[in-house]
């Protein structure tokens, strides 16, 4: 069946391997390219389950700052991204903000909150 | 250290009796007594950024608890508040936090410990003293909103002002100069803290790390990043910020190229850019244009040094920070410098190592009393090692050791002036090799230490030079 072959980069390390994953029926059959048994876990799981943390900022009411800066809880899956940013572009949450506040809970249906990483004071 | 190079290193010394009149805000003369009149602190930190709160905290642990934070800004953390982005602290907390939340952890530590800091407080002047001949300390002066015009008395100084962008007067790019032209910095501070976004069609010259962030960012709220330009042959940026931040969103990256010209009249309508040749001059033909309404420059950072140099700190023109010995110790006796203000770092969490180190040399200092490293020793003089970057490496710090202020283990961090492969780093003192490194990849965006035990260096120096005359140890790299 279809073989597919993605060319990747390594990120765990400054060495930064060229990396080449093998993928037959969407399985992974082979990875390339690594230097260390890292870079095949990394090279596996970018191709079949991409992961990052979204980090951004929610609109603050009554606060000493404009803006809150928050991140992802958890990893959220890559094709999740910008459906996440569209779900932070309306909300807006009222001062005073914590670090580790929620923001908005299960953002844009991930399952995982998005969390506040900084302070804002009420006004 | 022999008396000539110690006096070359120190400059120019405020002594009681004869102050320099080219100094304004020193011009009225100071008597010991008015120095003795002066709040006084064992300890003052110059910036309340993640350099300046290790160093406080770690002087403080190591027994030093007369401390004060002078921080420019409405509130510690420094840079970090607006570097919202993840992956700080991964080798300090084993963790990936954003820039707010590692700066947190280090201002809870400060808290604890009930360190005074003042904010909005701008430090003017950092001009040392001598008493009777020697010297005393540091008056630092600093001006705030609340406090009005201040002077204290510090017997020691922590240098840790952080760095500025690059300013872009030094870009030579041909054409209009309409709005719309940032720095990435900038916009970072606009988007991040201030819920502003400069533009919406934006092209990023330079690949710093805070271009590539500023990039990624951008785009996830809602910019359109047509492209990076970078007039190196490699980014200047972390690997990780070129898949995370680039990659990830098909924004291409175009190296040896450079900006040669704006278009736009109020606002930019445009930019072109052409790819350099060896010489970086661009090469006719190969123009590309980009209608854009922001141009974000990332042409990298520089220590923030204005009051080191006028306090007669001695700089360093390859990292344009001090010249440090292993103690992290300026020219000026009990003046240490870390972080940033020093060189500049691409990982914060190298910041909070060396800040801890200049926290507890600093601390060591006013324990043992003035001149702790480079003070002569029983033996006579101390016995200092020059450190210099040898080929492939452009600057090491320290770039002084002295060995009777030797820690059982001494970092030397360096940067390499290209990218080499499979290449290894040697280090030799007096000639013979004191270790060497395998290193598959090395580059200018990374920086690179090397770890050097006492013994080495002390049975090396046996081996090399027993009389104590003057030793060289040098970093550099060998292609394979
Ligand atoms: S494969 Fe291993 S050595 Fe290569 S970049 Fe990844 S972590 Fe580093």
């Amino acid at each position: 069946m279809a073989k597919e072959i993605k060319e990747l980069t390594c990120i765990n390390c400054p060495l930064g391997c060229a990396l080449e994953v093998t993928l037959e029926d969407g399985e992974v059959t082979a990875v390339s390219g690594n230097t260390c048994p890292r870079g095949e876990a990394y090279g596996k799981k970018e191709v079949t389950n991409p992961t990052r943390i979204v980090t951004s900022t929610v609109r603050v009411t009554g606060g000493t700052r404009p803006v809150v800066s928050g991140k992802t809880k958890e990893d959220i899956p890559k094709s999740a991204i910008f459906d996440i940013t569209d779900a932070l572009a309306d909300a807006q949450v009222k001062a005073p903000v914590n670090i580790g506040d929620v923001l908005v809970e299960n953002i844009a249906g991930t399952g995982v909150d998005f969390v506040a990483t900084a302070h804002v004071s009420a006004a | 250290m022999s008396e000539t190079s110690q006096k070359e290193m120190t400059g120019e010394k405020m002594s009681v009796t004869s102050v320099s009149s080219a100094n304004p805000t020193s011009a009225k003369a100071i008597s010991e007594s008015d120095i003795k009149a002066l709040p006084s602190h064992d300890l003052i930190v110059v910036g309340g950024g993640p350099a300046g709160l290790a160093a406080a905290v770690a002087a403080f642990d190591a027994g030093i608890t007369d401390v004060l934070i002078l921080e420019r800004d409405n509130e510690l953390g420094g840079i970090l508040n607006q570097c919202i982005h993840n992956g700080f602290g991964l080798h300090t907390f084993k963790e990936e936090l954003t820039g707010p939340e590692y700066a947190e952890r280090f201002e809870k530590l400060a808290e604890e410990r009930d360190i005074p800091y003042q904010l909005n407080t701008m430090t003017l002047d950092i001009v040392p003293v001598d008493i009777a001949g020697t010297h005393a300390g540091c008056i630092v002066s600093a001006v705030s909103k609340t406090h009005g015009y201040q002077q204290f008395f510090a017997k020691a100084v922590i240098l840790a002002m952080g760095c500025r962008e690059r300013p872009r007067g030094a870009l030579n790019i041909a054409g209009t100069r309409p709005a719309g032209v940032f720095s990435a910095g900038t916009a970072q501070r606009f988007v991040n803290l201030e819920g502003e976004m400069p533009g919406k069609k934006v092209f990023v010259l330079g690949s710093g790390d805070i271009g590539l962030i500023m990039a990624r960012r951008m785009v996830l709220e809602g910019a359109e990043v047509l492209g990076v330009a970078e007039i190196m042959p490699f980014s200047g940026g972390l690997k990780r910020n070129i898949v995370q931040c680039l990659n990830d969103y098909d924004i291409p990256l175009f190296l040896s190229h450079t900006v040669v010209d704006i278009r736009g009249k109020e606002r930019v309508e445009g930019i072109t850019i052409a790819e350099v040749d060896d010489h970086m001059k661009p090469i006719p033909g190969t123009e590309k244009s980009f209608d854009v309404d922001t141009l974000l420059l990332s042409c990298g950072l520089l220590p923030e040094n204005e009051l080191s140099s006028k306090a007669g700190v001695q700089l360093s023109p390859a990292t344009k920070g001090a010249v440090v010995d292993n103690t992290l110790q300026t020219s000026i006796p009990g003046v240490f410098a870390c972080g940033n203000v020093l060189h500049v770092h691409d990982l914060v969490d190298y910041v909070s190592q060396e800040a801890k180190l200049a926290g507890e040399c600093a601390a060591e200092y006013l324990e043992k009393g003035a001149g702790a490293a480079g003070a002569s020793d029983t033996e006579g003089e101390a016995r200092i090692v020059t450190v210099k970057p040898g080929n492939g490496v452009s600057y090491t710090v320290p770039s002084i050791l002295h060995l009777n202020a030797l820690a059982p283990t001494t970092i030397i961090r360096f940067r390499v002036r290209a990218v080499f492969k499979r290449a290894a780093i040697k280090v030799t003192l007096n000639g013979e090799e004191l270790m060497s490194k395998k290193r598959p990849v090395m580059a200018p965006g990374e920086m690179e230490q090397v770890i050097l035990a006492k013994e080495k260096i002390f049975s090396a120096l046996e081996n090399t030079n027993p009389q104590g005359s003057e030793s060289v140890l040098e970093i550099s790299i060998e292609q394979s």
